[in-house]
């Protein structure tokens, strides 16, 4: 319908609530923002912003109390497979199917390849994530990267409109973090796939992402949505790293919260 | 902080050549590999179990209390070999073979019920609290005035005795499945039956697959029990009547015999059905260890 020229995802005015046992809780309030084609978008802040919350709306695990969500012109009513999500946990692999398997079912399931074309496609996508000679192995015999990578391949051999990753590389260490980032950049070079990422981490927001959505907790609310180039440059106006100057933005209200309510 | 006085100096080795190590793989010793067989350790459990058995009763010396155990193999491979006992199991097992199916597929019905809608899950919750702790052997009684003096009595009270347990662990099972799974599977489109299929099933097989269980050894328990109390049924009658006959005669031996064979169908099924089911699942996914 709008999809020519407009975003490809709008977020509009989104309020989202959930309940827990004692308290209905507003994890964000009247977030707005688009993304575009192609956008590596990353949604950072503080824990209790809202931020998975938010991605889980977009997913359509969530519907929102206020807003709405819409992907090219439609709006989001339920999960679906134009909408890939890559979780934290490492149990989001199927434990009884191979990384192979693993792959496929994602295809097949949702009708999208059958038979001999999605186990090419597969292949495919485990050859990009440089796990070819894991295709028949148990998701229990890989390391945690490893298993990151095959739900990786998994999100992306759907070729989504855009593909969800939740604080994707969180629960891994420093070291493969960060080669897990630069293999994420190599991918992305490859296919330019549409990106929604979520993070807590400052250097990961910069490294991965070309537009970045700050959001303040409790309830999460736009703060600031900036521009990277991945490189953290130093800002001219202000002679302050990109980094420093979201660390400013996301923490400097929480200290100074009442002073600033009254000026 | 400033440093401490003396400075430590760095250093940056060589890595030691591969064939410079020990032992880096080395095959096990042959008594490392035959303990390491689990199959080997429960056949030495057995036979130490059948030599205290023999000893004792050889002690006792008293064949109507306690026959030894090369007696009562004795008459369980004459009774096998005249076929009374192998026609008797095989009575006892297609009784329990039916109540034993027909109780899982209610249980599999009970339990999607449950998932599907918040009723049929309170359904579950209550009539599994209020009829599990049951005994399927009292209902007996009830069920010989409702079905007659037939094999409908003892299927029926079977069902009892095996859908509740096998309800109650399917069902803990399918709500123990991760969050993350159920998304993954809502994420590919699977709704309905193929989610119930594709996820909840082999995500939660573990639990499923020792609710099987439990539903054997709770069915195998009640037949011979009811078979114990309601003796024969059409004619031929199964292990627990075997039993019972052997006693009025008593014919000890063959009383043991009887309870041996339950003891070795047991063994059997647990070895060979559901080790192998085990083994080729929840084993090879790293579900189980």
């Amino acid at each position: 319908m709008s999809a020519q020229g407009g975003p490809l995802l709008a977020v509009n005015g989104v309020t989202l609530q959930y309940k827990t046992k004692e308290h209905l809780v507003t994890a964000t309030y009247r977030v707005s923002f688009d993304v575009n084609l192609s956008d590596r978008f990353v949604l950072l802040g503080p824990s209790g912003c809202g931020k998975s919350t938010l991605l889980k709306a977009v997913g359509g695990y969530i519907t929102p109390v206020e807003g709405e969500l819409q992907m090219k012109g439609q709006r989001i009513t339920r999960p679906g497979p134009d909408r890939v999500m890559v979780f934290q946990e490492f149990d989001q692999l199927l434990p009884w199917k191979t990384v192979r398997q693993n792959v496929m079912f994602a295809l097949q399931s949702s009708g999208r390849l059958k038979g001999k074309e999605a186990e090419d496609r597969a292949m495919a996508y485990i050859e990009k994530v440089n796990l070819t000679r894991f295709a028949n192995s148990f998701p229990h015999t890989l390391s945690g990267g490893m298993k990151q990578r095959v739900a990786i391949a998994r999100g992306m051999a759907m070729e989504p409109d855009i593909l969800l990753m939740d604080e994707p590389f969180a629960a891994l260490d420093a070291l493969t973090r960060r080669k897990m980032q630069d293999e994420l950049l190599q991918l992305w070079d490859g296919t330019r796939f549409t990106v929604l990422f979520v993070t807590h981490s400052i250097p990961e927001a910069v490294r991965i992402g070309n537009r970045i959505l700050l959001l303040s907790p409790h309830p999460g609310q736009v703060k600031a949505e900036v521009n990277s180039d991945g490189t953290d440059p130093v800002d001219a106006s202000t002679g302050m790293r990109l980094s420093d100057r979201i660390h400013k933005m996301l923490f400097s209200g929480q200290h100074v919260g009442q002073e600033v309510a009254h000026v | 902080m400033s440093n401490p006085p003396m400075p430590r100096p760095e250093f940056v080795r060589d890595q030691v050549a591969e064939r410079d190590f020990g032992v880096v793989e080395q095959p096990l010793t042959a008594w490392e590999r035959i303990y390491g067989n689990g199959l080997v350790r429960k056949l030495f459990i057995l036979i130490v179990l059948a030599a205290v058995w023999e000893i004792y009763a050889r002690y006792l010396g008293n064949p109507l209390v306690l026959p030894t155990f090369t007696s009562t193999l004795q008459t369980f491979v004459e009774r096998i070999a005249n076929g009374e006992l192998v026609a008797r199991a095989a009575t006892s097992l297609q009784v329990l073979l039916q109540g034993y199916a027909i109780g899982l597929a209610l249980a599999f019905v009970f339990t999607v019920l449950a998932m599907s809608t918040q009723i049929g899950n309170d359904l579950l919750e209550t009539l599994t609290a209020m009829l599990n702790p049951l005994p399927a052997i009292a209902l007996l009684p009830l069920a010989l005035v409702w079905f007659g003096l037939g094999n409908a009595s003892i299927v029926f009270v079977l069902i009892h005795a095996v859908m509740w347990p096998v309800a109650l662990n399917t069902h803990s099972g399918f709500r123990s499945v991760s969050n993350t799974l159920r998304m993954v599977g809502r994420n590919y489109g699977l709704r309905g039956a193929g989610y119930v299929t594709k996820i909840l099933v082999p995500a939660a097989f573990p639990s499923i697959l020792s609710g099987l269980k439990v539903g054997w050894a709770f069915a195998w328990r009640t037949l011979i029990a009811a078979e114990l109390v309601f003796g024969t049924t059409a004619g031929s009658g199964g292990i627990g009547w075997f039993i019972y006959e052997n006693k009025i005669t008593l014919d000890i031996p063959a009383v043991f015999a009887g309870l041996f064979t339950v003891i070795i169908i047991g063994l059997l099924v647990e070895s060979l059905i559901f080790r192998t089911i085990e083994q080729r699942t929840i084993r090879k996914w790293g579900m189980q260890h």
